[in-house]
């Protein structure tokens, strides 16, 4: 299935700003991550399709997964 | 930090008093809100003769303790109608400190009809008539000042906005490059303009400084403290790479980034305003994508951002006027809101509140959304020439919704609501609605807590559940921030890493000879705002006035997210 991934702030760096990408079904958030090569515990905000989600959630076709690092706020 | 200084407009007098014991144990805003509940008339007007004007640094401001440069302006807002403090970067606070002033109270009208200068030294305060700077620019100021008095001068001071005493006048703060951080919110700059006070410069040369009762452990704690705040992923990478304008992706990613005067939730051309694209852009051009705003600062969220022939355009250059005439007005161009932060800089105005009121402008016609040109134009030639448009919109969002017959007006109390919808956020939904500040995203930033999990993990924010103690805990927390000189960002590693707080309170015991725990803290925000609460009954606000506009009631895309809190529930933010 197609999942589209979101990568902002410095998960960008050596990888993409969005990108569409084949899965197998039953794929999670956490598989994507690791995917990626990113650690889990450097994820900061985990969204699919707009709502908090944790590394356990499964994903269905054409969600669109954002992946932010740790940042803070202003 | 052992005088108060008290100045008298009606007579140009000066006292220096003994700090009286209730205020011993004060700082900031706790200070600030202390001094106007005690002393000015609730019911008083904001510009006449009976508000007062506060400024007080924290309590470890001027020690070499990171972060604690941050100064406390209070009064009774103008704007809002409610008490104000507002916070601000800059030299201010650690010159006030090494000079051992705890507080300024700035008192009474002056008769002439005339603009004034004010001194102040290890010597007192001296208060002189100003000709030259009358209706001249922040920027003007700081350099004729420089030339009067020095380089190392410090400066508080009001632009053109100020004079007229409009409700979005700020009041600026020098920085250490000569450039100006701001007292933002709440029209602070009316009621110095009020007061006919154009400068306050400041001389620190031979200031008795700061005496540490216990400099060792000040040490050891200052040390503890600096590692907390450099451990932790907001403060130590994410705010001193990309500033507060990471803020644009994240909160868009969310879907609660006003757009178009608070239509939408997410902007189509956020790219072009985050703070990803900043950080290129000003790298490019051979700016600073790390800055303080004070001295000693560690974390650096502050920037210096210039056009593209690498001139200094502005610096503290934040989320919150990046999005609201970005995504809220529909600007997009980081150069056009990089001008227009200058300017607001310059004629000094409230940089969120005065984007905010160009969204309802935009809504009412009276310029097309997304007209930046236009925006720069009616920043100088109406609010800085003070024409009757210009005084439409330098009266904040609230009044030019008023004026032009809008409904869709984001504000509670008067005062605008900062880059955050509420709707699809509802832990900042609260503090917005419950503010004793009016409407104020620093009084209690559930946003890192809604969207990032700070402090134990995320509170849904698309959700009620939650949000009110979520809310009522980060505003006590945050009048200790406040209140101590220290930048907000703080807050992050002090939720997070166990070993900041504790630091915390062995420097406030270190540098004043103290035996506080923990518990202190809580206790100081519980008092602070339920004065502060006091104070805005007394003035006339009750809980119809804890509220969000009705039309937080349409549904926002992308989740079709409303406010849907009661009244009760709301209500419930004031048990404790």
């Amino acid at each position: 299935m197609k999942i589209t991934i979101e990568l902002y702030a410095t998960f960008r760096n050596g990888r993409f700003k969005d990108e569409q990408r084949e899965y197998m079904d039953g794929i999670t958030v956490g598989h994507v991550v690791d995917d990626l090569g990113i650690d889990r515990g450097e994820v900061g905000m985990a969204l699919v399709n707009g709502r908090h989600a944790s590394m356990e959630q499964v994903l269905s076709e054409g969600e669109v997964v954002a992946l932010f690092s740790m940042l803070g706020g202003g | 930090m052992d005088k108060i200084l008290r100045v008298n407009m009606s007579d140009l007098s000066s006292t220096m008093e003994a700090v009286p014991k209730e205020w011993a144990g004060l700082g900031g805003r706790a200070l600030t809100s202390a001094i106007v509940a005690a002393e000015v008339i609730p019911t008083c007007h904001p510009l006449g003769k009976n508000n007062k004007l506060v400024f007080a640094p924290g309590l470890l401001s001027g020690t070499a303790a990171a972060n604690t440069g941050r100064f406390s302006c209070g009064a009774k807002s103008p704007l809002t109608g409610t008490i104000k403090e507002s916070n601000a970067g800059g030299t201010a606070a650690q010159m006030f400190a090494r000079l051992g002033i705890k507080a300024m109270i700035i008192e009474g009208l002056p008769k002439a009809d005339a603009w004034y200068g004010m001194h102040v030294s290890k010597d007192g305060v001296s208060i002189s008539e100003e000709t030259e700077l009358v209706g001249k620019g922040n920027f003007a100021i700081v350099e004729a000042l420089e030339q009067r008095f020095g380089k190392k001068t410090g400066i508080l001071s009001i632009g053109q906005a100020g004079e007229m005493r409009m409700l979005t006048a700020n009041i600026s703060v020098k920085d250490l490059d000569s450039k100006i951080r701001s007292h933002g919110r709440g029209g602070l700059g009316a009621v110095m303009g009020s007061k006919k006070i154009k400068f306050i410069a400041i001389d620190d040369t031979a200031a008795p400084g700061i005496k540490l009762a216990d400099p060792e452990k000040f040490k050891d704690a200052a040390r503890t403290f600096a590692k907390a705040v450099i451990s932790h992923p907001a403060t130590g990478e994410g705010l001193p790479t990309f500033g507060t304008a990471e803020m644009v992706n994240i909160v868009n990613a969310a879907g609660g980034l006003p757009t178009r005067n608070f239509t939408y939730g997410q902007f189509e051309d956020h790219e072009k305003i985050s703070g990803e694209t900043l950080r290129e852009t000003i790298i490019e051009r051979g700016g600073k994508p790390k800055h303080g705003c004070q001295s000693g600062c560690i974390i650096q969220c502050s920037q210096v951002y210039n056009d593209k022939d690498g001139n200094y355009v502005t610096s503290g250059f934040e989320y919150e006027t990046i999005e609201t005439l970005g995504a809220n007005a529909c600007i997009g161009d980081l150069d056009i809101i990089a001008k227009a932060d200058y300017i607001m800089d310059d004629i000094g105005v409230d940089s969120i509140e005065t984007a905010i009121a160009f969204g309802v402008a935009m809504e009412a016609g009276v310029l097309p959304f997304g007209d930046g040109a236009g925006v720069l134009k009616m920043l100088t030639d109406d609010i800085a020439a003070g024409t009757p448009l210009g005084r439409i919109l330098g009266s904040g969002a609230g009044n030019v919704g008023k004026l032009y017959g809008i409904t869709r007006v984001p504000v509670v109390k008067n005062q605008g609501i900062p880059a955050y919808d509420p709707r699809s956020i509802k832990g900042i939904g609260i503090t917005y609605a419950t503010s004793t500040m009016g409407a104020d995203h620093t009084a209690g930033y559930a946003v890192g807590t809604n969207l990032m999990g700070v402090g134990g993990g995320v509170v849904d924010p698309l959700s009620k559940n939650g949000q009110v103690e979520l809310s009522r805990h980060l505003q006590i927390i945050t009048v200790m921030l406040d209140s101590i000189g220290l930048c907000l960002f703080v807050g992050f590693p002090a939720a997070d890493i166990p070993t900041c707080v504790p630091a915390l309170i062995d420097m406030l015991n270190a540098r004043f000879g103290l035996e506080l725990t923990p518990d202190w803290i809580g206790g100081l925000g519980v008092t602070t705002l339920k004065t502060e609460r006091a104070f805005n009954t007394a003035a006339g606000f009750n809980s119809s006035h804890d509220r969000l506009p009705e039309f937080f009631e349409e549904p926002l895309l992308p989740h079709n997210a409303v406010w849907d809190f009661t009244g009760e529930e709301i209500d419930e933010f004031w048990n404790f």
